[in-house]
């Protein structure tokens, strides 16, 4: 069938000074009325103050294969956390 | 609760031709939210769309939000000890006060949406002036409803656009759809007696005064949609008085038959 | 753990659990290494997710596929004999509440359809699916609503049953079906208090009304036992989901589960369970019951029950109906789309 309305995917900011979160998608012809759709099936029960609506073709995803390419090298740079660096007895608010 | 007002009864009081006015006047407003509240239920798991299905259902629980605390505050205030039940249910079809376009039947998507735009572009403004009724807990009900008829009228001008504008079968529908219900809105901005009353007392607003801006509102939707304005001709009325189509009683007839069936019991 | 045994342990703190436990296996991380079968394998030991774009076995996706889309053409389906009764709720207060019921359906055969396509089919082929009449939907919904009682013993049992069954696939190992069930889950916590609600009210009504409730319990009863499968023995699909942690209890546990809380919840509402053999047994630890009629089942389920016609020929007309609306927002989209493109060149 030609009429299936495209997919998008749905994201939700529960509370203000809460981050935008990814909550389910839906279909919907076209970018206001995927947002209207949003706020009907994502939001009936107060589940949010603001919606981002995006075309789910338009993500462009890591794949799998690539996971130790991409995130496996993060695993030995300890330096980039604060526990990595010692700090003197008595030294406060550092 | 099937106690008969008492409201006709002689000498009484200013004050009391107030009430009975603004009683009168809530009906008005409750049974519009009611009978489109019905009419909307009734394209539940029958949408074009799943999402329209949730959408079309979100409108219709304002409405029927909507009508209960009127109807629930018309009841209080007549002091008959009729609840929103005794009101919607125990009522007959001369005694209910609707306009007669939330009545009209679903027809397809295109006549369901032209009778959303109508209704909510009239709805918005109307709620939006109550919000500052003189009644403060008219006022507090419509500053509610205004906020929901905001969004009924951007999904209708929405679709409307959509529609009007998308392929010549939709095109055709919807044109057929404005054109079949037009008449119909004169009956929103028609005046009377109990109506200039309540505008003197700053209660309510006369609806004449609000057609200018309704007929923009919906003037830029049609224009959006490809759509002109039918020209305006026969204007049904009545509803106010209890006069109304044929299709009322029927959807009463549904609507009252279970809680008929079984007078004085609890649900 | 999900304790098949726990006596109405509440089945909502079993979803909070579920939630908690998924993030918990994300925390952990996966331990697995390897690729392909091998690192899947790994996955379903640790009790991790497998999410869309892992690599898993071809029958592993065809049985998520068949089972999820049947749960949303459930969903979908099942909005109908409670639809029936929108209109003639006999308080404005009980429409409102079947309205948002009936709603909430739609939405979580809106999740349901989503949590398929993430396994690479669409929703508009799964619905061509549904009603050229190829996949399922639960056969509870080809029994009629014949009176408003039916509200009642639909939220009460129906549902009932349905969230005995959903809540272990809250931990379903397919990711965005766990998801979708623990947020379904929680939102239908209402929907079983709303109809116990109803038969309660009824049940404690007029005399009318309580023969009202006792006859829908009367005949959903059997029906909403069946909702659980046939039994063991003959349940073709059970040892495999079971082992790909798709499913999680097997249908007789869950049914005799299902069957223990409703032999304590029947007490306060003051009607009976239509089964002379109902009775509590010390050394089982659990209630004797009377099976529900499987051969009427398998007849239901072919085709042959009393509203499987209705429901599918409404659904099609539905969605014929709406052809020409979803054509024509497609259609301005793509003017729209142009006139934008006309503009930037």
């Amino acid at each position: 069938m030609s009429e299936q309305w495209p997919l998008w995917e749905v994201f939700v900011r529960p509370r203000r000074g809460l981050a935008h979160g990814h909550v389910g998608s839906l279909h919907a012809p076209d970018p206001r009325m995927a947002l209207q759709h949003a706020r009907d099936v994502y939001t009936r029960r107060q589940e949010g103050v603001s919606i981002w609506v995006v075309p789910a073709a338009e993500i462009t995803a890591s794949s799998p294969d690539e996971k130790d390419a991409y995130f496996d090298p993060a695993a030995d740079k300890v330096y980039r956390h604060p526990t990595f660096y010692e700090v003197p007895e008595g030294v406060d608010h550092l | 609760m099937s106690a008969r007002s008492a409201r006709s009864a002689p000498g009484r009081r200013v004050g009391d031709r107030a009430a009975t006015d603004l009683v009168g006047y809530l009906l008005r407003l409750g049974d519009d939210a009611l009978i489109a509240a019905q009419r909307l239920a009734e394209w539940s798991s029958r949408a074009p769309e799943m999402e329209e299905d949730i959408a079309l259902t979100n409108i219709a629980l304002d409405q029927l939000g909507a009508a209960r605390a009127l109807l629930t505050y018309a009841g209080e205030l007549e002091g008959a000890g009729r609840d929103e039940d005794d009101l919607a249910y125990l009522r007959t079809d001369r005694e209910f006060a609707n306009c007669l376009l939330v009545e009209l039947p679903n027809g397809d998507f295109a006549v369901t949406m032209a009778k959303l735009l109508f209704l909510a572009a009239y709805q918005h403004p109307l709620y939006g002036w109550l919000a500052g009724s003189a009644d403060d807990r008219l006022a507090g009900i419509a500053a509610k409803a205004r906020k929901e008829s905001a969004y009924h009228l951007e999904h209708a001008a929405l679709w409307t656009v959509r529609l009007g504008d998308g392929t010549d079968e939709s095109h055709r529908r919807m044109r057929a759809a404005v054109d079949e219900v037009w008449p119909y809105t004169h009956e929103l901005f028609a005046t009377d007696d109990l109506l200039e009353r309540l505008d003197k007392a700053g209660v309510a607003v006369n609806p004449a005064a609000v057609r200018d801006g309704w007929l923009d509102t919906v003037e830029k939707v049609l224009d959006e949609a490809t759509l002109t304005r039918p020209v305006d001709g026969w204007t049904p009325g009545g509803g106010r008085r209890g006069l109304h189509t044929e299709h009322l009683s029927y959807l009463l007839a549904e609507m009252q038959v279970v809680h008929r069936a079984h007078p004085g019991a609890t649900w | 753990m999900y304790d098949v045994d726990a006596q109405g342990g509440g089945l909502l703190d079993e979803v909070e659990a579920a939630e908690a436990a998924l993030r918990a296996a994300a925390e952990r991380g996966a331990q697995a290494g390897g690729a392909g079968r091998e690192r899947f394998d790994a996955l379903i030991a640790a009790d991790q997710k497998i999410e869309p774009r892992d690599w898993m076995p071809e029958a592993y996706r065809r049985t998520l596929v068949r089972q999820i889309a049947q749960h949303a053409h459930s969903e979908i389906i099942g909005m109908q004999p409670e639809g029936n009764w929108i209109t003639r709720a006999p308080s404005l207060k009980r429409k409102a509440s079947l309205l948002a019921k009936v709603q909430d359906e739609a939405g979580h055969g809106l999740y349901l359809y989503a949590a398929a396509e993430t396994l690479g089919v669409g929703r508009d082929e799964l619905v061509d699916l549904l009603l050229a009449g190829r996949q399922k939907y639960s056969s509870i919904f080809n029994y009629p609503t014949l009176t408003w009682a039916d509200m009642g013993a639909i939220g009460w049992l129906v549902d009932g049953a349905a969230i005995v069954n959903q809540v272990p696939l809250c931990r379903c190992s397919y990711g965005p079906y766990a998801r979708a069930m623990i947020r379904i889950c929680k939102e239908e916590s209402f929907h079983q208090r709303q109809g116990y609600e109803i038969l309660y009210t009824l049940a404690h009504g007029t005399p009318a009304q309580h023969q009202m409730a006792q006859d829908a319990v009367d005949r959903w009863w059997y029906p909403s036992l069946a909702m659980f499968g046939p039994p063991d023995g003959e349940s073709t699909h059970s040892a495999q989901s079971m082992a790909w942690k798709i499913k999680r209890f097997s249908n007789d546990e869950l049914r005799q589960r299902f069957v223990d809380m409703c032999a304590q919840q029947i007490g306060a509402l003051g009607l009976r369970i239509p089964d002379p053999d109902l009775r509590w047994n010390d050394e089982r630890g659990a209630y004797d019951y009377t099976q529900p009629d499987y051969a009427e089942l398998m007849r239901v389920i072919a085709g042959d029950g009393p509203c499987n016609r209705r429901r599918m020929a409404h659904r099609r007309r539905a969605q014929a109906d709406g052809a020409w609306v979803r054509e024509a927002v497609v259609a301005h989209a793509k003017k729209a789309a142009d006139a934008k493109k006309a503009a930037a060149a």
